[in-house]
């Protein structure tokens, strides 16, 4: 169960975010600079709220007058926008690069069959398309298992056909992982198609709850 | 042909060796703290490490001879402990390089970190990746050709070093002659064609140095940097 009730001073507003998911994916609508991103950068650790408290399953990753989870402990998978793959590593460099252990190849090649990255593996980001970095992005937020999946405008730069294939396989792989899902986006109908939960958000307020 | 001593181009590979690695070191755990890291007077040590870039040779040399002369704290004390003289030899010549380059190359070596993208760094946090790994494996290589570039100009500054040189390790011929040094005394001495080999000999090292730097990076732009 995931506990988000915390507040944050922007520069032209307070984000105050209040809300609980469990193993669900929850998408959060709102315009261009409503607090989306700001949000899954304090659950994330990226960065840290002002006040109230964020944790995951009864673990602490922000309370008030504590010491913050540091962001190496808190199990967060974290699909940036515009995917930030490392440029100078090949995708398979990228997906492999927090799982040192040999432990993990069985759950890797898993993860490269089912978002068909296999035949990707020696390209470097720069070689590859926006669908594909998409799905290298994802492979490579859930190699290391996380707890808690954010994506950040994950479909954005995608064209149609390629933003449907890709919500199909993370439908897919919700259903497999079965871990809390956020979603951020913009666009409605991404919410409708993946979300069982949808949260509305204008200048930092969550004005609704609603189910797609 | 005159066959000339080499001794003082061997001397300044030497000096701005040595200099240049203990530069590299020196900036990278001030960049990386300083880009990390705020704090009262942040400021003023930013200036202080800029210091040498606005200060006249002359002013260094001074202060050096102060720090390091043989009645100066760190003069002192390392001439009692480790028996090491710093005026009047080639770790003076050293120091001084090492002074005047740190500068280049902590403005390089910050400038080449702020242009790594924070969200690298933050996804491999979220990967659970510490940050020496993260430094390593993320923050070194991206930054890398800056690093390069800064290298190769606090190379080039170090084995250019006159004036500080001049007044902490002096002009002993065969001891602390570096090829500035020598080209000066040459010109003083009346040895125009002495002075026009070394002049030579220094402009093809800086040269090389360039030539191959911007070689190295056109080579590796193609993925660094890039996504």
């Amino acid at each position: 169960m995931l506990n988000v009730d915390f507040r944050k001073q922007l520069e032209q507003f307070e984000l105050h975010m209040q809300f609980q998911m469990g193993k669900e994916i929850v998408a959060v609508v709102g315009s261009s600079g409503s607090g989306k991103t700001t949000l899954l950068n304090c659950i994330a650790g990226i960065m840290q709220p002002d006040a109230g408290g964020i944790s995951l399953h009864g673990t602490d990753f922000y309370k008030e007058s504590k010491k913050p989870l540091k962001i190496q402990k808190r199990r967060v998978g974290y699909l940036f926008q515009d995917y930030a793959l490392f440029p100078h590593l090949s995708v398979e460099q990228n997906i492999l690069y927090a799982t040192s252990r040999n432990n993990d190849i069985a759950h890797i090649s898993e993860l490269t069959k089912i978002l068909d990255i296999s035949l990707l593996l020696s390209k470097y980001p720069h070689q590859i398309s926006g669908g594909e970095k998409q799905r290298v992005a994802l492979a490579r937020a859930l190699a290391a298992k996380p707890d808690l999946l954010l994506l950040d405008e994950p479909f954005s730069a995608l064209d149609d056909e390629t933003r449907s294939r890709c919500q199909s396989e993370l439908l897919r792989i919700h259903e497999l992982w079965s871990i809390p899902v956020i979603l951020v986006t913009h666009r409605i109908e991404d919410a409708q198609k993946l979300a069982k939960r949808c949260i509305r958000i204008e200048k930092g307020r969550m004005t609704e709850q609603l189910q797609p | 042909m005159i066959a000339y001593d080499l001794s003082p181009l061997f001397l300044s590979l030497k000096v701005a060796t040595i200099s240049t690695i203990l530069v590299f070191f020196t900036s990278l755990i001030l960049a990386r703290f300083m880009c990390r890291y705020d704090f009262f007077g942040k400021s003023v040590i930013d200036a202080l490490i800029l210091l040498p870039l606005v200060l006249p040779p002359t002013v260094i040399g001074f202060g050096l001879i102060v720090l390091f002369g043989m009645n100066g704290p760190f003069g002192k004390l390392l001439e009692d402990l480790f028996g090491i003289r710093i005026v009047f030899s080639w770790v003076g010549a050293a120091i001084a390089s090492f002074v005047v380059s740190l500068p280049l190359m902590y403005q390089s070596v910050m400038a080449a970190f702020e242009k790594v993208d924070p969200r690298w760094e933050n996804v491999a946090r979220t990967m659970g990746v510490s940050e020496w790994r993260i430094f390593r494996t993320i923050t070194f290589p991206l930054a890398w050709s800056g690093i390069l570039a800064g290298l190769i100009l606090s190379f080039a500054r170090g084995i250019g070093e006159f004036g500080a040189t001049l007044m902490i390790a002096g002009y002993i011929p065969g001891v602390t002659e570096t090829v500035p040094l020598a080209i000066y005394f040459a010109y003083e001495a009346g040895e125009m064609e002495k002075a026009i080999f070394w002049v030579i000999v220094i402009s093809a090292v800086g040269v090389t140095a360039i030539t191959w730097v911007n070689y190295w990076r056109k080579k590796n732009a193609y993925r660094i940097g890039r996504e």
